[in-house]
C-alpha cells in the first residue's frame, strides 16, 4: 500500500515540477528585482530546483520499504 | 602560460592516479568487499552524464543565452523523480535477462530481434560520434589555451592542434581499451572503471567550484557585486531576465531541451551503463536519485556567476567564453588553478569518453559484428575453439574505430559549432530509442515491426533535419541544399519540414523525429501481428516485478543436449567459467554433478541467459538454436506455456494457503484437544464427587441397618433413632439424585421450563415465609426490604425462582453464626430488570474462592467444617438464572459478610420467543 503510495507522490512530484518550470508559470520570474544580490529568474530556478531535491529527498529516505 | 610539458605531465599523473583507483576497485571487487556498492558512488557515478559540456560548453552558453544553459539539467531531475518508477523497472529487466545495452534491450524485448539490435547499434554509433567529437575538441582546446602565451591569438584550427587532437584520442582509446576490455565478464560489469568515475565525478565538481569561487570572490567582491556590475552593463542585463530584451521568451525550446535531457539522462549509452548496467543493488536508487540531482545543482551554481564574471572582465566578443573556467584564473596569473581546472576538464571528458565507448564497443562487438561474423557459414564451422579473445579483440577495435570517427567529425564540423550544440545533436539521436524503450516496458502490444519502423523513421529524420544541416553549416555540403531544400523542393527545407516554421532547429527536429517515430511505433504495432517471441518477450519485460524465480516461465520447446551447451558456452566464455557456471547451476537444483544437470528447456535458457551476457541477446538466441533442435514456438504455445506458468504460480499461491489453513485447522484442533481434555477431566471430577456424595449417606445407611439387623433385641427408642437417620441419610441421597439429574438435565437443555409472568415481589415473599420456620428455630433473623411500589412482572419460571431464592436462603443460614446469625433480601427494580441480593453476615468468602463456589461440588471454606450440603444448589441456581437470559454473582469480603445477588432483565418479545423456543426443544 506504501509502496503505492510512494509511486503516486513520485509522479505527483513529477508532474508539480514540470508544471513549475515552463510555461506559464516561469513568467513568474521576468521581473526587475534581486534575491540578496542574485536577479530574480536565476534565483527563482535554482531555488525551485532546490526544492524539488528536498521533497525527492525526503520522499526516498522516509519510506524504508 | 603554462609550459606543454608540465601540463601533459600534470594529465598523465592524474591518468595514473585513475588507474590506481580503478585497480584498487577491481581489487576490491575480487575480494568480494565491493567500494562501489554504495548509493553515493552510485549516484557519483551518474554525474557522468556532466563531461565536457557541462564543464566548459554550459558557460559558454550561459554567456550567450544567459539562463538557457540550465534545462540540460533541469530534465534530469524531472526524470530522476521518476527513477524509483521507471529506472528500477529497467534494472530489474536487465539484471533478470542478463541484458548488457540498449540495442540488447531494445533487441531482447522485441523478439530478440538482430535486426532491432544493429539498428539501434548503428543509430547510437552514428548519434555519439558528434558527441565524442565534442570531448576531443574541449581537451584540445583546452590545452591549447593553457599553453599559449597571454595575449597571443590562439593558433587556428591548423595542423598543431588537429595533430594533438589526433594524439590525444588515439590515448584516450589506448586508456579505455585498458579500462575496459582487460578480461570479458558475462555480466559486462566493470567496477574498477565505476570507481574511477564516481573519482573523476569528485576531481570535476571540486575543480568547477574551486573556479567559481575564485572568480567571485577572487576576481569579484562576491556575488552581490558581479551581480550589480552586470545589471548596471545594458548588454549583459537580458542575460540575466527570462525575457532577454525584447526577444520572445521560446517556451517550446525550452520545453524541448528539457524533454531531451530527461531522456538523454536514460537512454545515452553511458548513462544506461552506469545506472543500469553497473548497478550494484537496485535499493541504491532511492538515495541516488536525489543525489545525482543535488551534484547537477551544485555543479551548476556557478556557471552563470562564470560566464558574466568573464563577460565584464574581458568585455564581450574578446575571449571565448566556451573556456572562461580557464582563461579567467590564466589571466589573473592563477597558474595553477588553471592547470587544476584543466584537470578537471579532463576528467569530464575522459570520463564520459571511457564509460561511453566501453557502452558502445560492446553494442558495436555484440550486435553488429558477431552476429555477421556467425552467420557466415565458414566462421561458424571454423571457429570451434576459445572465442573470448576474439570478443575482446573485436571490443579493442571497436573503441578506437569510435573514437577516431570522433576525430573524423571534430576535423568535418567541429570548428563551426559551440561545444553545446554538438552535444545537442547526439542527445536529439538517443531520444530517438525512447519509444520502443518506454513503451516496451509498459505497453504489452508494442511490437517488433512497430520499433523498427518507428526507429527507422526517427532516425531518418533526424539524420536530414539535424546531422546533415550540422554539415552543411560547416561547409562540407552544398548550403543549397538547407535554403531551397531537396532537389529544390520548400517543402523539404530540413530545417522547415513540410513547412514547419516559428521553431529553432532543434525543436523542429527533435518534433518531427519524435512525432515520426511514436506515431510508427503505435500505428505499426496496433496494425501487425507480433510473433510468438515477440509475445512473450513482451510478457517477461512488461511483468517483470509480478514473478519470481521460481515461476519464470520459460518460452523454450525442443530437445537438447549438455554437452551441446556445454561446448558452446565453452567457446564464447571458456572453460574455466563455463564449469563454474554449471556447477553453480546444478547446485541450486540440488545437484552434485554439473553431468546430472537435465538438458531440458531450464537449461537453454539459462545457457542462453550466460551467453547474452557476453555476445548480446541476438547472436546468443541464434548460437543456442544451431546446437539444439528447436520446436518453433507459435502464439498458442506462448499462450499454453504462460498458463502453466501461471497455473504453477496460482498452484504454488494455493499450496502455501493449503498449508497455512492446515496449521490453523491442526491448531484449531489442539486448541479442541485440550478443551476436549479438560472437560472429559472435569466429567471425571464430576463423577467422582457424586459417587463421593453418595457413598457417605449410603455408608452411613448400610451402616445402621446392618446394626439393626444383627442386633434383635434393640430397644425401640434406640431402632427408632437409627431409622430416622437412615431416613434422613435417604431423603439427602434423593436430594442428591434430584439435583444430579436436575443439573444434568439443564446442562442438556432438557429441563422443563413453564415460565408465566412472574410478580417478583410475592416469590420473595413466599420464598421468606417458607423458610422462616427454620430461621426461627436457629434463632436467627431473617428481613425482606422491598419498596413500596409495585415492580412490573418479569418473565420466568416462578417454581424455578422459588428454587433458587430457597437455595440461597438456605445457604445463607448455613454461614451465619448461630445464634446471632442476620439475613437480609432486597429487591431492587430498574427499567431494564429486577436485582434481587441475599446478604448475611458470616465470616465471608475470600476473593480467591468467589468464583469457586458456583462450580459443582465446590464449596468455601475448608473441608473439615463444610457444612451439609450437596454442593450443586449454587450452579443450579446460577443455571436457572442464566437461562432466563440474567445473571448472578457474589460479592464478599473474609469477615464482612457475603452478599449474593442475581438479576432477571425484562426482555423484549423477540428474545421471550427465543427462551421459548429453547425451552420447548
Amino acid at each position: 500500500m506504501l509502496r503505492g503510495m510512494t509511486s503516486a507522490r513520485l509522479i505527483a512530484l513529477f508532474l508539480f515540477g514540470c508544471a513549475l518550470l515552463n510555461f506559464p508559470l516561469l513568467a513568474l520570474w521576468d521581473k526587475d528585482a534581486t534575491i540578496l544580490g542574485v536577479p530574480l529568474f536565476p534565483a527563482a530556478l535554482f531555488i525551485i530546483w532546490a526544492g524539488m531535491i528536498a521533497v525527492l529527498a525526503w520522499l526516498m529516505e522516509t519510506d524504508e520499504r | 602560460m603554462i609550459s606543454s610539458s608540465i601540463v601533459i605531465a600534470a594529465s598523465f599523473l592524474y591518468v595514473l592516479i585513475l588507474f590506481a583507483v580503478a585497480w584498487f576497485g577491481d581489487k576490491r571487487a575480487a575480494e568480494g568487499r565491493s567500494i562501489i556498492a554504495s548509493p553515493w558512488v552510485y549516484a557519483l557515478s551518474m554525474a557522468v552524464y556532466c563531461t565536457a559540456w557541462t564543464y566548459f560548453g554550459s558557460v559558454g552558453r550561459a554567456a550567450n543565452t544567459g539562463m538557457w544553459f540550465l534545462p540540460i539539467y533541469l530534465g534530469p531531475m524531472l526524470a530522476m523523480i521518476l527513477a524509483w518508477i521507471v529506472l528500477r523497472k529497467m534494472i530489474r529487466i536487465a539484471k533478470t535477462y542478463r541484458i548488457t545495452s540498449i540495442a540488447d534491450f531494445i533487441s531482447s524485448r522485441y523478439g530478440k530481434s538482430r535486426m532491432l539490435a544493429s539498428l539501434v547499434t548503428l543509430i547510437t554509433v552514428v548519434g555519439i560520434v558528434p558527441y565524442i567529437a565534442l570531448q576531443l575538441k574541449a581537451i584540445s582546446s583546452g590545452y591549447a589555451i593553457l599553453t599559449t602565451p597571454l595575449g597571443e591569438p590562439r593558433p587556428e584550427m591548423g595542423l598543431r592542434l588537429g595533430d594533438s587532437t589526433l594524439y590525444i584520442a588515439l590515448a584516450l582509446a589506448g586508456f579505455t581499451i585498458m579500462f575496459g576490455t582487460r578480461h570479458l565478464d558475462t555480466t559486462e560489469r566493470h567496477e574498477g572503471m565505476v570507481a574511477a568515475i564516481a573519482f573523476e565525478s569528485i576531481v570535476k565538481l571540486v575543480a568547477f567550484l574551486a573556479v567559481g569561487i575564485f572568480v567571485v570572490y577572487g576576481v569579484f567582491n562576491g556575488v552581490g557585486d558581479l551581480f550589480t556590475q552586470a545589471l548596471a552593463d545594458e548588454t549583459l542585463k537580458p542575460l540575466l531576465m527570462l525575457g532577454q530584451g525584447t526577444k520572445e521568451f521560446a517556451y517550446p525550446q525550452w520545453f524541448a531541451l528539457t524533454l531531451l535531457a530527461m531522456l538523454s539522462v536514460i537512454f545515452l549509452p553511458r548513462q544506461f551503463q552506469v545506472m543500469v548496467v553497473e548497478n550494484v543493488d537496485e535499493r541504491h536508487l532511492k538515495r541516488a536519485s536525489w543525489v545525482f540531482p543535488l551534484y547537477l545543482l551544485l555543479i551548476n551554481l556557478f556557471v552563470l556567476p562564470i560566464a558574466i564574471g568573464g563577460l565584464l572582465f574581458f568585455g564581450q566578443g574578446q575571449a571565448d567564453p566556451d573556456y572562461f573556467v580557464l582563461s579567467l584564473p590564466l589571466a589573473h596569473g592563477y597558474e595553477w588553478l588553471a592547470l587544476f581546472v584543466f584537470v578537471g576538464g579532463l576528467s569530464a571528458a575522459t570520463g564520459m569518453v571511457i564509460v561511453e565507448a566501453i557502452a558502445v564497443s560492446t553494442m558495436v562487438c555484440n550486435d553488429l559484428v558477431m552476429p555477421f561474423l556467425l552467420r557466415t557459414e565458414r566462421f561458424g564451422s571454423r571457429a570451434s575453439g576459445d572465442l573470448t579473445g576474439l570478443l575482446l579483440m573485436i571490443r579493442r577495435i571497436a573503441i578506437l574505430g569510435i573514437l577516431l570517427l570522433g576525430y573524423l567529425y571534430f576535423r568535418v564540423a567541429g570548428e563551426a559549432y559551440a561545444l553545446v550544440s554538438i552535444g545537442l545533436i547526439s542527445f536529439a539521436a538517443v531520444a530517438q530509442f525512447a519509444p520502443a524503450m518506454l513503451g516496451g516496458m509498459y505497453w504489452k502490444a508494442g511490437n517488433r515491426q512497430g520499433a523498427l519502423t518507428g526507429l527507422l523513421i526517427g532516425f531518418a529524420l533526424w539524420t536530414y533535419t539535424l546531422l546533415l544541416p550540422s554539415l552543411v553549416k560547416s561547409g562540407w555540403l552544398d548550403t543549397g541544399f538547407m535554403t531551397e531544400g531537396l532537389f529544390g523542393l520548400a517543402w523539404l527545407k530540413p530545417e522547415q519540414l513540410f513547412g514547419l516554421q516559428g521553431l529553432d532547429n532543434l525543436t523542429h527536429a527533435l518534433f518531427w523525429s519524435l512525432f515520426a517515430n511514436i506515431g510508427a511505433y503505435v500505428l505499426v504495432s496496433l496494425w501487425t501481428r507480433p510473433e510468438a517471441r515477440e509475445a512473450s518477450q513482451a510478457l517477461l519485460f512488461v511483468d517483470v516485478f509480478e514473478r519470481t524465480a521460481s515461476t519464470h516461465p520459460v518460452f523454450w520447446q525442443g530437445r537438447a543436449k549438455l554437452s551441446d551447451l556445454r561446448n558452446l558456452t565453452e567457446r564464447f566464455l571458456g572453460a574455466d567459467k563455463t564449469e563454474r557456471l554449471l556447477t553453480d547451476y546444478a547446485r541450486r537444483l540440488g545437484l552434485i554433478q554439473a553431468k546430472d544437470i537435465p538438458a531440458n528447456a531450464q537449461l537453454v535458457q539459462y545457457v542462453e541467459t550466460q551467453l547474452a551476457g557476453a555476445i548480446g541477446t541476438g547472436s546468443a538466441r541464434m548460437m543456442v538454436a544451431s546446437v539444439v533442435e528447436e520446436e518453433q514456438l507459435d502464439l498458442d504455445d506462448v499462450m499454453r506455456i504462460l498458463e502453466e506458468a501461471s497455473q504453477l504460480r496460482a498452484y504454488s499461491k494455493a499450496l502455501e494457503e493449503k498449508s497455512l489453513s492446515l496449521e490453523k485447522a491442526t491448531s484449531e484442533l489442539r486448541t479442541a484437544n485440550e478443551q476436549l481434555k479438560s472437560l472429559d477431566k472435569l466429567k471425571d471430577d464430576f463423577m467422582s464427587s457424586v459417587t463421593h456424595e453418595l457413598r457417605t449417606p449410603l455408608t452411613s445407611i448400610r451402616a445402621f441397618t446392618e446394626m439393626m439387623l444383627d442386633d434383635d433385641e434393640m430397644e425401640a427408642d434406640q431402632r427408632r433413632q437409627f431409622l430416622e437417620i437412615v431416613v434422613g441419610e435417604a431423603e439427602r441421597l434423593g436430594r442428591l439424585v434430584n439435583q444430579v439429574l436436575d443439573m444434568a438435565k439443564i446442562e442438556a437443555g432438557h429441563a422443563e421450563w413453564h415460565s408465566s409472568d412472574v410478580d417478583i415481589q410475592s416469590v420473595v415473599q413466599q420464598a421468606v415465609n417458607s423458610i422462616s420456620g427454620m430461621y426461627l428455630e436457629n434463632g436467627l433473623s431473617l428481613t425482606l426490604h422491598s419498596g413500596t411500589a409495585s415492580i412490573a412482572p418479569i418473565r420466568a419460571d416462578p417454581d424455578r425462582l422459588m428454587q433458587v431464592m430457597l437455595n440461597l436462603l438456605s445457604n445463607a443460614a448455613k454461614f451465619v453464626p448461630h445464634p446471632g446469625g442476620k439475613v437480609d433480601v432486597y429487591i431492587t427494580d430498574a427499567p431494564e430488570g429486577v436485582t434481587v441480593a441475599v446478604q448475611d453476615n458470616g465470616k465471608g468468602i475470600a476473593q480467591h474462592e468467589q468464583e469457586q463456589v458456583f462450580e459443582k461440588f465446590r464449596q468455601a471454606g475448608e473441608f473439615s467444617d463444610r457444612p451439609q450440603g450437596t454442593g450443586l444448589g449454587l450452579p443450579i441456581s446460577r443455571q436457572i438464572v442464566e437461562h432466563f437470559g440474567g445473571r448472578m454473582w457474589l460479592e464478599s469480603e473474609l469477615g464482612a459478610g457475603a452478599r449474593f445477588s442475581f438479576f432477571l432483565p425484562r426482555l423484549n418479545e423477540a428474545q421471550q420467543l427465543e427462551i421459548t423456543e429453547e425451552e420447548n426443544r
